[in-house]
């Protein structure tokens, strides 16, 4: 399905063009690419910048394509639907316009969605004097849009398809269960402390309460924000059902905090801000065992992904020099899950 | 044994290289990648610089731990390799349900701290240890 000779990104901009035209019944010729260059994006996903003309003005906007090939790997439709039913409980996310699971359209499934202008590199919200504001905000703005993530009403059909915990099983233990396997799968040596850390987790699977839409990589870097805070939650690819305090825990996780360990929400807020400004907005009482748990567990799946993108380099698959090096970053995590280890209660 | 400059000397020539003529001359996605090649360059004159040190503290370490008094074997393949399969006897312990009791939990916990902390001090940029 790959489309052979996008490489100019011509042949893109025409299909988007006439996909566009097509949804706003526009007549051929009203509607124009002016701009449509690609970001930097994972594997698993393609972004490019689009700007188009059309009967009702201008869009700025972001496509957000399947890579072409991988069709089935991932769904983009759902994401779209995840985004909307996000925006109409109040998340701030990028407001979709269209999307096609249909492949013939633009070689794989994507969708358009405005492109928020903003900032999300960690390393300006830590130490840029523009962010200082941002700073003192986005702990509990994060909280507070957290919260409304896990008041998405699940019983919407558009969300059927997402990922659940298997039947009879929490939450909580179906993703240490789920890491470890992967942890031993993935590594080529014996990891003592990621041993320890499972056991450690699976004497403390807190008791489950009602699942919740899980955004699933909730943090500094997947967020837009400006001088005044957050702007937009992005990269929903990995929502899925699960326990709300899954999201809470990751964004407490030492690797998002890009140094500054002084706050462990990010590099910018502590636990009980962001706690109070998730339960003010509606958020479930966040038991703090259960919390220290979920942080725990979070960093467990960082460190599988270490192990993970290393492999990626180790099997010969992609020759890159940072997924090599991240192979050496599992370290860090085992220092910081003995740190957690070795306050338990 | 070969001449001067030593192996140490030779990464830290690759690294000047990387970090003042190759980053400065790139830009986007091959820039970082300059930048994280230096830091890998550098990583490994660390290694190079302590890992005759951290072999025989780890297997001291484990050899206490798993109560076994094989002497640290000469060659450093041998060390490697019999380090690798004392983690894999202390992995099958810690799963038998060896490191739920202490006082044995309070020496793995700090042995493992003590691994960890070497190998951090190899893997991580002088200036970011400073930092924390």
């Amino acid at each position: 399905m790959t489309l052979p000779s996008e490489a100019s990104s011509g042949e893109l901009a025409t299909r988007l063009v006439d996909f566009v035209t097509r949804e706003l019944g526009a007549a051929a010729g009203q509607v124009r690419a002016t701009s449509l260059r690609r970001l930097a994006g994972g594997a698993s996903r393609e972004l490019f910048a689009v700007d188009l003309e059309t009967p009702g003005g201008a869009l700025a906007l972001v496509l957000r394509r399947d890579p072409p090939g991988r069709i089935g790997e991932s769904d983009r439709g759902l994401e779209m639907r995840v985004l909307q039913a996000a925006a109409e409980a109040g998340v701030p996310v990028p407001r979709v316009h269209w999307g096609s699971s249909d492949p013939a359209v633009l070689g794989a499934p994507f969708f358009l969605m405005d492109r928020v202008e903003g900032e999300t590199l960690a390393r300006r919200l830590l130490r840029d004097a523009a962010f200082a504001e941002a700073r003192r905000t986005m702990t509990r703005q994060l909280g507070a849009a957290l919260a409304r993530v896990h008041q998405v009403d699940l019983a919407r059909p558009a969300l059927a398809a997402l990922v659940a915990p298997p039947a009879g099983v929490s939450a909580a233990r179906a993703v240490v269960e789920q890491t470890a396997e992967r942890a031993r799968s993935l590594a080529l040596e014996p990891h003592p402390v990621l041993e320890l850390v499972e056991r450690w987790l699976l004497e403390r699977v807190p008791p489950s309460g009602p699942l919740a839409l899980v955004h699933g990589d909730y943090r500094i870097g997947n967020v837009i924000f400006g001088p005044e805070g957050l702007r937009a939650i992005l990269d929903w690819e990995l929502a899925h059902v699960g326990d709300p305090l899954e999201d809470l825990g990751w964004l407490c996780v030492r690797t998002w905090r890009f140094g500054n360990d002084r706050l462990p929400v990010g590099g910018i807020g502590t636990r009980e801000e962001l706690v109070a400004a998730y339960e003010e907005a509606g958020g479930r009482k966040v038991d703090r065992d259960a919390l220290r748990f979920w942080e725990a567990c979070g960093n467990f799946r960082v460190a599988v992904v270490w192990l993970q993108q290393s492999r990626v380099f180790l099997d010969g698959k992609v020759p890159s020099v940072e997924l090599a090096s991240l192979g050496r970053r599992t370290a860090e995590t085992e220092e910081e899950l003995l740190r957690l280890l070795r306050e338990e209660p | 044994m070969n001449d001067r400059p030593d192996a140490v000397e030779l990464l830290r020539a690759v690294e000047l290289f990387l970090e003042r003529d190759a980053v400065p001359a790139l830009d986007g996605v091959r820039q970082f990648h300059a930048r994280v090649a230096a830091n890998v360059v550098a990583m490994v004159a660390r290694e190079l610089e302590t890992e005759e040190g951290h072999l025989a503290a780890e297997w001291a370490g484990l050899s206490e731990l798993l109560g076994e008094a094989t002497p640290l074997p000469a060659e450093r393949a041998a060390q490697r390799e019999g380090i690798l399969a004392r983690n894999r006897e202390l992995v099958r312990r810690i799963r038998a349900g060896d490191a739920d009791a202490w006082p044995w939990r309070q020496h793995l916990l700090a042995h493992l701290e003590r691994t960890t902390a070497a190998k951090l001090e190899v893997s991580r940029p002088p200036r970011q240890r400073g930092r924390e």
